[in-house]
């Protein structure tokens, strides 16, 4: 008997379909019962005090402020060297070993494990520039983190300036760095921004590298100095989760939701600068 | 006066392209630095075979075995359920989606990625635990089992994001060809794109497989953290991770406890090392 291939065609590609609805429904499912369930829990007041009865009542503002506190540390670090290095591979590098290095440096320094950086930010920042767990120290470990992202986006939109754009530069009498600075960097700014907004949000919503180098249990009041603790919003959430018993439902899945959204708005901010780059771009 | 800063200003850009170089470099050095320490107490072969992890008792028991095998066990089950499904998701995602529905599902799975660890380790806890629980009637639902289903979907977008462009960087003449000679779409899958782009498809199932291990919140929230020797999948298990995670906050500073985390530490480094650059092999082959 002959198989009929357009039979085995079906088959296999309600399969592959099932596959799809397989990543994309639980995907759904996750933002929608954080959303339903979390809610409720939100207002003024959640969002503006602090922690009371030993974090099962009260608020997470000091969780919120220390995240952008520890964002923005990471950004301000990552940033200008991540800028810098992408505009050394896409500009001036050349295809030689030194360069193969390079990248697979940064490939590995995107691959390892969120836990190590911890390890190494305690042991780097915390313990031998004796910064103490800081958040100093958290935003360093954070930066170097997200450097890989940020390197990668910015060559990313480096590279996707056109030739021509530099000839032209160069030949009326533009040096090299001038041809970077007016005419490469303004034209690239979207995808570094993209990149920037990526890191934001991953620097944001994680964990294991702060641990050890600056998240506090429970601090009633705000950080004064960048040498201080700060309380965050990812290992506030696992705190409630795991660390502190009897905590409202209502309160896990209220910073669940604050932090998710975070999270999410800047990544759907990417998003559209790119979307909206890419119908702009003439060339 | 411009030559002169703009001399400085390409050596800033050459001190930054080597940066990452250089904290490559940083990380492993420190995790070294503080990670050997643990050698003078114990020998390498005990620590890496050593089946018992009593890293607090008198004289501290430093056998990582049960943690490396919970790591594996884990990583194993997260691999069994995500690769099939991410490369098939991959596959539907570059061949067969209309183009309006691939940029939603492109979406979908960007914002998998995006999701933090520990609000997926927290879903994972509210949801998944429980279910594992009633459906095995065990006592606890906090088991390898959870672990690998929570792992496999943060090892998906890896996997679907890299598997697709590996297909999508066939070229078009392969399959056209394919069409030419009377195949189906499905018969030019299978027998023309999928070996082509195979060792990029390979390369994203090791990436996947790379953040799996690495992944620590989730799995420390959902796993149960029993660092004995893993019997089944349906019991706990501690992974490498979720050691160093769990434990470190009461590590002191200098003591043996300490070194022998970060001597942890340098086996996860070495093992996404080992990783990256294989997955990086496989990548370049194809170009």
């Amino acid at each position: 008997m002959m198989r009929n291939p357009y039979r085995t065609q079906n088959i296999a590609f309600f399969f592959l379909f099932l596959a799809t609805l397989l990543i994309v429904v639980p995907v759904g499912l996750i933002v929608v019962i954080i959303i339903q369930k979390g809610l409720p829990a939100i207002n003024w007041q959640f969002l503006s005090d602090i922690p009371r009865q030993g974090m099962r009542s009260g608020g997470i503002f000091p969780a919120i402020v220390g995240t952008l506190y520890l964002v923005t540390g990471a950004i301000v670090f990552a940033l200008p060297i991540g800028l810098l290095a992408a505009v050394y591979l896409s500009e001036y590098s050349r295809d030689n070993a030194l360069n193969r290095i390079i990248k697979l440096a940064i490939v590995n320094l995107a691959g390892v494990s969120s836990v190590v950086y911890g390890l190494f930010g305690l042991a780097l920042f915390v313990v031998f520039f004796k910064l103490g767990a800081s958040i100093i120290s958290g935003s360093l470990t954070l930066g170097i983190m997200i450097l890989p992202l940020i390197i990668t986006a910015s060559r990313e939109a480096l590279e996707s300036v056109p030739h021509s754009f530099r000839e032209v530069s160069l030949s009326l009498g533009a040096s090299k760095w001038q041809t970077i600075r007016h005419i490469v960097l303004p034209n690239a700014i979207p995808g570094i921004l993209t990149g920037t907004i990526l890191g934001l949000g991953r620097a944001a919503g994680e964990t294991a590298p702060i641990l050890f180098t600056v998240a506090a249990f429970y601090l009633p009041q705000l950080p004064k100095s960048a040498l201080d603790q700060a309380m965050a919003l990812p290992y506030h959430l696992y705190v409630i989760s795991t660390q502190v018993p009897n905590v409202d439902e209502k309160v896990r899945y209220g910073t669940a939701l604050v932090l998710l959204t975070l999270v999410l708005v800047m990544n759907l901010v990417a998003i559209i600068i790119r979307y909206k780059f890419r119908k702009r771009k003439k060339w | 006066m411009r030559k002169f800063k703009e001399f400085i200003i390409e050596k800033l850009i050459l001190i930054c392209g080597l940066a990452s170089i250089l904290f490559v470099a940083l990380i492993f050095l420190f995790l070294l630095k503080e990670g050997l320490a643990v050698f003078k107490t114990v020998s390498p072969f005990k620590f890496l075979f050593g089946k018992s992890w009593y890293p607090i008792s008198e004289p501290p028991q430093l056998g990582i075995l049960p943690l490396i095998l919970g790591s594996l066990l884990v990583t194993a089950g997260a691999a069994i359920i995500s690769i099939p499904i991410g490369v098939g998701c991959a596959i539907y995602i570059a061949e067969i989606a209309p183009l309006k529905v691939k940029e939603v599902l492109k979406a979908g799975i960007e914002l998998l990625a995006a999701i933090p660890s520990v609000v997926l380790g927290f879903i994972g806890m509210v949801t998944l635990v429980p279910l594992v629980k009633s459906i095995f009637h065990l006592p606890t639902g906090l088991t390898a089992l959870s672990g690998s289903i929570m792992l496999a979907f943060m090892a998906m977008p890896t996997i679907v994001s890299i598997a697709e462009d590996a297909l999508y960087s066939v070229p078009k003449n392969y399959k056209e060809g394919a069409f030419a000679l009377g195949a189906t779409h499905w018969q030019t899958i299978w027998r023309v794109m999928l070996p082509a782009a195979s060792s990029g498809i390979l390369a994203a199932v090791m990436l996947g497989i790379g953040r799996v291990i690495g992944e620590t919140m989730a799995v420390m929230m959902i796993t149960g953290n029993a660092a004995a020797m893993p019997q089944s999948i349906l019991a706990p298990v501690r992974t490498l991770t979720a050691t160093i995670a769990a434990e470190m906050g009461e590590a002191v500073v200098g003591s043996e406890h300490y070194f022998a985390l970060f001597a942890i530490g340098v086996v996860l480094f070495i093992m996404s090392f080992a990783i990256n650059v294989t997955a990086d092999l496989f990548l370049h082959k194809r170009q």
